[in-house]
Parts: C-alpha cells; sequence; structure tokens
C-alpha cells in the first residue's frame, strides 16, 4: 500500500471542496449536505465546519443507501445504518452528496433512489474525496478532492481520524 | 439467520440486532418512505393453519414495505381440508416460488418440522406454533419495552416483567421468558396453579400465584389472552373468579408504578383478564405493540432474506 494522500492534503482538498460548493450555487442557500456512511458522513461533517468558517453554517445528515443497493443478494445481509435527515427536510433543497471513493457509481445510483422516496431536491451535486475510476454508471462527481487513476484490482483506502485514528488516504494492491 | 424458529435459536446480541434493525426502519418508515425496494422479487407465503388477525396482517404489511411479494393461504376453505398434508401444502407453495413461508399451526413444533425436514428449501419463520414458540411476539413485545425504557437500550438488568394469566398455553410467555431473561431482564409468571406448566421453574424466572403481591413492583405487566378455544378442562372454577384473582382491574392498576407499562398480544378479553380501564388506559401500549410489530417482522424478513439465499447466482 502506498499513501497519496496525507492529512494536509486532505485538509486542503476538503477546504477547496467547501469554496467550490458556494462558487457552484452562489453562496449556500438552500444547500444541505448529506454524507454516506460511514466515512461520506464525517467527510460531510468537515466541510460544513469549512462552510461555517467561510460562510454561513447549513444543515449536514446522512443518508443510508443500504436498502437500495443493487447487490443486495451477492452477500450476506448488509447491516442497517442510521439516516438523519435534516430538520428541513430535501425538499426543494440543493443536496450535496458526499460519499469518500466514487468507483463504480452504483452507491451514487442507489443513493439517488432513496433521495426520491425522500422528496425532490431541486437539484443534487456530488462531492467525493477520491474518484478512482472505472465507472459502470453514466455517473460523475461535482466536486472531486483528488483523481487517482487505478487499476480495477486494486483497492483504495479512506482513513479519517475521527473513524480510524489517522487522517490518510492509500492504494495498494488488493 | 436461515430460519426463526424459537427465541432458543438466537443469542441475546443477535436478538439486540434485530431490534436495532427494526429502530432503523421504523425511522424510515415513519418518514415520508412508504415503501423501500429491498425484497422486490422475493416472494413471501403467509401459511395459515390458525386463526390470525394481527400476526397475519403484520406479516403481510411488513413484506409489502419492503416490496416483497406476498401470497396468503389460510387452511380454511383450502385442500387442507380434503385433507391435504402440511408436506404437500408446502411443496406446492415452494413450487409457486416462495422463497420464505411464515407459518402459524396448531401443532407445537410445525415450524421446525417444515424447515428440518427437508421438504422445502424455502426460508421458514415461527408466527405461533401450538403452546411452543412465537418469536416474532417476544422481539416486539422486548422492542416496545425497549423504547419505552431507553435506558435499557441494551441490557434489561434491573427491569421486573411480570407474565400474567394462562401460562399453560401460552406460546408468547414462553417466547418472551426466555428473551426477556436472555436480555437481562427479572421475570415473573403469574397465574392460577392450574395454568402454570409443569417445571416452568426451569425457564429462569420465578414464579407467583399471587398478583397483587407482585404487580407494584413491575416496569411491565404483560397480560396474556384466557385462550378459551385451548380450554379443554376446567382451569379455573369460573371467569369472574378469574377475573377478580389475575384480571388487570381497576384496583390493580391503581397500584402499579407510576412509570410501568401494560401489555397484552391480543387479541384482550375485556373484563376477563383485563378491564376495559386498563386497556384504555395511558399506561396501555397495546396498539404500540402492534405498530411496533410491523418494523419488527420487517427486520426479521430484511435479515432472512436481504441478503444472498440459496437459488441466487
Amino acid at each position: 500500500m502506498s499513501i497519496v494522500l496525507e492529512k494536509s492534503d486532505i485538509d486542503r482538498s476538503l477546504k477547496r471542496i467547501a469554496h467550490e460548493i458556494i462558487e457552484r450555487n452562489h453562496g449556500l442557500e438552500d444547500v444541505i449536505l448529506l454524507g454516506i456512511p460511514t466515512r461520506g458522513v464525517t467527510l460531510a461533517q468537515r466541510i460544513t465546519a469549512f462552510l461555517a468558517d467561510i460562510e454561513v453554517p447549513i444543515p449536514c445528515g446522512s443518508l443510508d443507501i443500504t436498502l437500495y443497493r443493487d447487490d443486495l443478494r451477492t452477500r450476506p445481509p448488509r447491516a442497517i445504518v442510521e439516516t438523519q435527515l435534516p430538520l428541513s427536510g430535501i425538499e426543494g433543497k440543493r443536496v450535496v452528496l458526499v460519499d469518500d471513493v466514487l468507483f463504480s457509481g452504483r452507491t451514487i445510483r442507489a443513493a439517488l433512489d432513496a433521495l426520491t422516496e425522500l422528496g425532490r431536491p431541486q437539484s443534487v451535486q456530488l462531492a467525493v474525496l477520491v474518484d478512482r475510476g472505472h465507472r459502470e454508471l453514466p455517473i460523475r462527481a461535482d466536486f472531486v478532492g483528488k483523481n487517482i487513476p487505478t487499476n480495477a484490482k486494486e483497492i483504495v483506502k479512506v482513513q479519517l481520524e475521527e473513524i480510524d485514528g489517522i487522517d490518510q488516504v492509500e492504494v495498494g494492491a488488493r | 439467520m436461515q430460519n426463526l424458529l424459537s427465541i432458543d435459536d438466537i443469542t441475546a446480541s443477535q436478538a439486540l440486532n434485530i431490534l436495532d434493525t427494526a429502530k432503523e426502519l421504523s425511522r424510515l418508515t415513519e418518514g415520508s418512505v412508504k415503501k423501500l425496494p429491498t425484497l422486490r422479487g422475493r416472494t413471501i407465503v403467509n401459511l395459515f393453519f390458525e386463526d390470525s388477525t394481527r400476526t397475519r396482517l403484520s406479516f403481510e404489511a411488513a413484506a409489502k414495505r419492503l416490496s416483497a411479494d406476498v401470497i396468503n393461504f389460510s387452511a380454511k376453505g383450502s385442500s387442507v381440508s380434503k385433507g391435504e398434508s402440511l408436506k404437500d401444502t408446502a411443496q406446492t407453495l415452494e413450487a409457486m416460488g416462495a422463497d420464505l413461508m411464515v407459518i402459524r399451526h396448531p401443532a407445537s413444533g410445525a415450524a421446525h418440522l417444515l424447515a428440518n425436514s427437508g421438504w422445502i428449501s424455502a426460508k421458514v419463520v415461527n408466527a405461533g406454533d401450538g403452546t411452543h414458540q412465537h418469536p416474532s411476539q417476544a422481539l416486539l413485545d422486548a422492542y416496545t419495552i425497549r423504547d419505552h425504557f431507553p435506558e435499557h437500550r441494551n441490557d434489561f438488568t434491573g427491569l421486573h416483567i411480570a407474565i400474567v394469566g394462562d401460562i399453560l398455553h401460552s406460546r408468547v410467555a414462553r417466547s418472551n421468558a426466555a428473551l426477556l431473561t436472555s436480555l437481562g431482564a427479572r421475570v415473573t409468571v403469574v397465574g392460577p396453579a392450574t395454568l402454570l406448566p409443569l417445571g416452568v421453574e426451569s425457564w429462569g424466572v420465578s414464579v407467583s400465584y399471587n398478583l397483587d403481591e407482585i404487580i407494584e413492583h413491575c416496569d411491565a405487566v404483560m397480560m396474556l389472552r384466557v385462550q378459551s378455544e385451548r380450554m379443554n378442562a376446567s382451569f379455573f372454577p369460573s371467569e369472574r373468579e378469574y377475573a377478580r384473582d389475575y384480571g388487570l382491574t381497576r384496583s390493580r392498576l391503581g397500584s402499579m408504578k407510576p412509570t410501568s407499562i401494560i401489555m397484552h398480544p391480543g387479541p384482550m378479553n375485556r373484563g376477563l383478564e383485563i378491564c376495559a380501564e386498563a386497556a384504555d388506559s395511558p399506561r396501555s401500549v397495546v396498539l404500540k405493540q402492534v405498530k411496533n410489530g410491523i418494523s419488527v417482522r420487517m427486520a426479521i424478513l430484511y435479515l432472512l432474506l436481504g441478503g444472498s439465499i440459496e437459488g441466487d447466482n
């Protein structure tokens, strides 16, 4: 495994993403962040903190997509984790989904299905820390921390201090 | 989990996992989400050889909220009255594509037989077999208790729960005694000696013949239905005497702890094991039990059918 992002890189990327979110949406009116568990939630919280430093605090929540996955039948049942929507709901909001790694795009497809059930946002955008390529669906990210070209067989391991005790992203053989 | 046949088959941590899953599912379905796509294409058969309102409807509602297809079978009006056996009935329904069968049967052990005889490869959930087990009811009761006493989320130690009435014929009592004690609760079964089964002490519960001594100490009182359809002998002299000695009467309602709750698996015999005031009092969580039943059964179905099963590629 080799380290491709260190703590300072992750910080800089998230800060830049925060600025890009403000730029794209001409401010933060109606913008809410929804992290995809587990690490997407942590990243969403960090971006929210940067947004609060730069402009204003905005609502941040989590969206569990387990029940909407298309690969449920390939392995034993997965644990369902918490979906915590901001009190404002998502109706008419500009929702920014946050995840750690964008790979096949299937997680995001599931997230879009989950969002459809919850309401009708004004728009949905996607922020990821790492885009590693190898998409299997026509899905792209609006905000990318770092593009990391990978071999499809490699794994990208994102570790965050709140969960793993250290901030780093590694790439390596499975 | 392969099947859910008896509370004795699952560990306390598996039970808590079911309850946690149920909690997340209830949070989702209480919001704007009415239907989840998770079990699309799975077929669930409700195989009911005994009358039921809430259990069958609850399993049906749970399955439908997860987008499974539901086939309801009730023995009344079916080929069972022409003499078709359990084996042939089950195999017929499996040939129609059942992935999971929810079975209720008057014979104790029917669910176990269906699951382990090799007749079918579909999964089996026991929805009540004779006087033996009713695991989904015990799970929804534990869920309801946990919802009411959130400080006991993962450990029921310190909670005292009375199960009152016809313990002898009650599968609800057997399942609940096993589950609640495994979660750490202190359980006392209360009833006339004629309605307490032989060897009840081996369940890990205390036994009492006097409801008045117990009721003021309990955090939850679970009143059982007097099962007149199973009363084939004189278990008590008269309904009035039973109601006086073991019913949740108005005066007993008054002696309960301020925080304690009244539970009943339904259907209630008002005026027999529970008076109308108790049934309708704010302490009564009977309707919450019904509501929670759907979430708990969704969790059971998800954990059994949500992953890969035999026959998937």
